[in-house]
């Protein structure tokens, strides 16, 4: 089996993160925060984080923060919960979390609370459990889960469980892995898992594992590194980890890297990009494989970072 | 005029009269560098257009221009699309040309999620009327890939909001007859057969259902969607699926068979654990596919063993189930009709 390539991941995150005159990197610019904080919680967990310019990061958050209070994907962009949420995990790295006006941050979330307990992601009104998992995460790690309806928002993602024990983006959607991790960490972090068939859904989940030790994110479809996040976290949530083939899976993500120039692809042999590598590194961590940060299932953030959140130094 | 036709025939923003009062307002996020390639001049110069437009919030016709170029430069900017939706507000667009637009945008992006929310809005605005409209688009995206998810999405939405339940079922029977494995036509089977106002419910479907599901299994009992889809029929209703001899005999089928019978004994054994008695046919072509002589034991214990062999990736599932099972029987014996274990 190969090993995991610590350095070279560490140099091309390092890399792409300064070129930003690449392609790739201007069509991406809308979406910056996302890419930071898969860049930066990548950093950490391969123990790097003291690489990159704290200060420099931050600073260039801040300014995407919106009147609202909410966070739009990089400078002179609109507010969005998925954003917002980035911006919080990236501050939580940095223990940096005080840098943020919490009411205002809060108050702009739980606006986003619709009458049947959903979330819109933004004032446009797109409703996707996603939202869901976005908004109870950001206002968990800001300690303001008591300005939603809590009951209400379990109710609405209870209502998107399908007869497989898996969950949708909206009720009667087809279950899909990344929803169902939205799903499960928004019960795990409210105290409603019991809500969850932990034995219905652990199958469903152990049944994505392919012949390649992969796992694919619905029946009958390829494999995905991406996908040993939301599964791989779902799993270890309701205590079923145990249900795959560790192995396995472990050689199919360290098959997916680009050894010489870093980064992990979705699949072998594919090009490598930020958020593979971001979920191909956090699946090994939950993994445990040896040398890598432990990295909560839940809060996507490393466990010390969390901890430090919820308990103090 | 599409100014797009071709990069090397697009006018510069710089240089079209009707922009000429514009001053583009450069993105803020780093220090000048040499642009290495003339796609991202364009690009850049695009955006930073946009950016003046945006900041002066004018929700003019050429504001809807430059979001169309913007967008057809790079579909993913949510920040281009929301204006662009104030624009149309703001201009009492023809919403049936903008639904045009996105048919035009959407191949190649259909992953986006912005083109797909958007699309959803429009549509809104039109009302039922656009209903007819949108099941087509949803069709044509799935024709192919009919495992799109965003494209499943919406056909959920329009089907809920704007109504257009009469052929859905049908639909669903032709995309399984292209390719039985695909779960999101399951999905949607299982969609529109509890939901839909023009059927009776899940209760009136349920035994033409279970014939179809059945045959399905038949020609691949390997496919994992119609076993779900088998549970999903019975569900809350364990003692009936354990009294459906339909079931019992596509296992037994199967199980004789010696082929692809994972899933079959899955159920089998679910089957057990809910009270189901076995014929000696059923125990015979269980103990004809274990190694180990095993006649005799716990056919529950045989059947655990098998899957632990054949399906070892999941070895730990099929221990588990095997340890759980004492428990279980006795709870089923206890409460009849509860579900211990659900399906």
């Amino acid at each position: 089996m190969g090993e995991l390539a610590v350095e070279k991941h560490v140099k091309f995150i390092l890399t792409i993160e300064k070129e930003k005159d690449s392609f790739e990197s201007v069509v991406m610019e809308h979406i910056r925060l996302n890419g930071a904080y898969w860049a930066l919680t990548t950093l950490d967990i391969l123990g790097k984080l003291n690489t990159v310019d704290q200060d420099e990061v931050v600073s260039w958050m801040m300014q995407c923060q919106h009147e609202s209070g909410g966070f739009g994907g990089n400078i002179g962009h609109d507010p969005h919960l998925l954003y917002t949420l980035s911006a919080i995990q990236v501050l939580a790295l940095f223990d940096k979390i005080d840098a943020l006006d919490i009411d205002k941050v809060s108050n702009y979330i739980a606006g986003l609370q619709n009458n049947d307990g959903s979330f819109s992601g933004d004032m446009w009104g797109e409703i996707d459990t996603r939202f869901s998992c976005v908004a109870i995460l950001s206002l968990a790690l800001l300690k303001r889960l008591d300005k939603i309806n809590v009951e209400k928002a379990v109710n609405y993602i209870v209502s998107c469980k399908n007869l497989d024990g898996g969950f949708g983006c909206t009720p009667g959607a087809e279950s899909h892995a990344g929803q169902i991790f939205c799903c499960v960490a928004a019960l795990a972090v409210t105290g409603s898992l019991h809500h969850v068939d932990k034995d219905l859904l652990g199958w469903w989940l152990c049944e994505r594992q392919v012949k390649s030790g992969g796992l694919n994110g619905r029946p009958e479809k390829l494999p995905d590194v991406c996908y040993s996040w939301w599964v791989l976290s779902s799993l270890i949530m309701i205590d079923r980890v145990h249900w795959i083939d560790k192995e396995k899976l472990i050689k199919f993500i360290l098959d997916c890297q680009d050894k010489e120039n870093g980064g992990i692809s979705d699949q072998p042999e594919d090009a490598v990009d930020v958020f593979h590598t971001y979920f191909g590194v956090a699946g090994l961590s939950l993994l445990e494989y040896p040398g890598l940060k432990a990295i909560d299932p839940a809060y996507a953030l490393p466990v010390d970072v969390v901890n430090r959140i919820f308990f103090g130094r | 005029m599409d100014v797009l036709q071709k990069s090397s025939e697009r006018i510069p923003l710089s240089q079209r009269p009707e922009y000429a009062d514009v001053k583009p307002v450069p993105q803020n996020d780093g220090p000048n560098s040499i642009v290495p390639i003339s796609y991202t001049d364009e690009f850049r110069e695009t955006m930073d257009y946009f950016r003046a437009i945006y900041v002066a919030d004018e929700r003019s016709l050429r504001a809807l221009q430059l979001t169309t170029e913007a967008i057809k430069l790079n579909p993913g900017n949510y920040t281009v699309w929301q204006f662009r939706r104030l624009v149309l507000e703001a201009l009492n667009a023809d919403m049936n040309k903008e639904l045009d637009f996105v048919d035009g945008i959407v191949e190649g992006n259909s992953k986006n999620y912005q083109i797909w929310h958007h699309r959803r809005w429009v549509a809104e605005n039109l009302g039922t009327d656009a209903s007819t409209r949108e099941l087509e688009f949803t069709k044509k995206i799935l024709s192919k890939d009919a495992k799109h998810y965003h494209a499943w999405s919406h056909r959920q939405w329009v089907l809920q909001a704007l109504g257009g339940w009469k052929d859905e079922l049908t639909y669903c029977e032709l995309l399984l007859k292209d390719d039985i494995f695909n779960n999101s036509a399951w999905n949607q089977r299982y969609f529109v057969v509890t939901r839909s106002p023009l059927l009776g419910g899940l209760g009136a479907m349920r035994g033409s259902e279970v014939t179809c599901t059945v045959n399905a299994i038949m020609e691949h009992p390997e496919n994992e969607s119609p076993w779900r889809y088998l549970r999903g029929l019975y569900r809350n209703d364990t003692h009936a699926l354990v009294k459906d001899p339909q079931v019992a005999s596509v296992c037994l089928k199967i199980l004789t068979a010696k082929n692809n019978y994972v899933h079959a004994l899955s159920m089998l054994l679910d089957l057990l654990c809910h009270g189901f008695q076995p014929s000696l046919e059923i125990r015979n072509a269980v103990y004809g596919l274990s190694d180990s002589g095993a006649q005799g034991s716990d056919l529950v214990k045989v059947v655990c063993s098998i899957l632990e062999l054949v399906d070892p990736m999941r070895a730990n599932y099929w221990k588990w189930r095997r340890n759980i099972v004492p428990a279980q029987a006795a709870q089923c014996l206890k409460d009849d009709g509860l579900t211990g274990l659900s399906l």
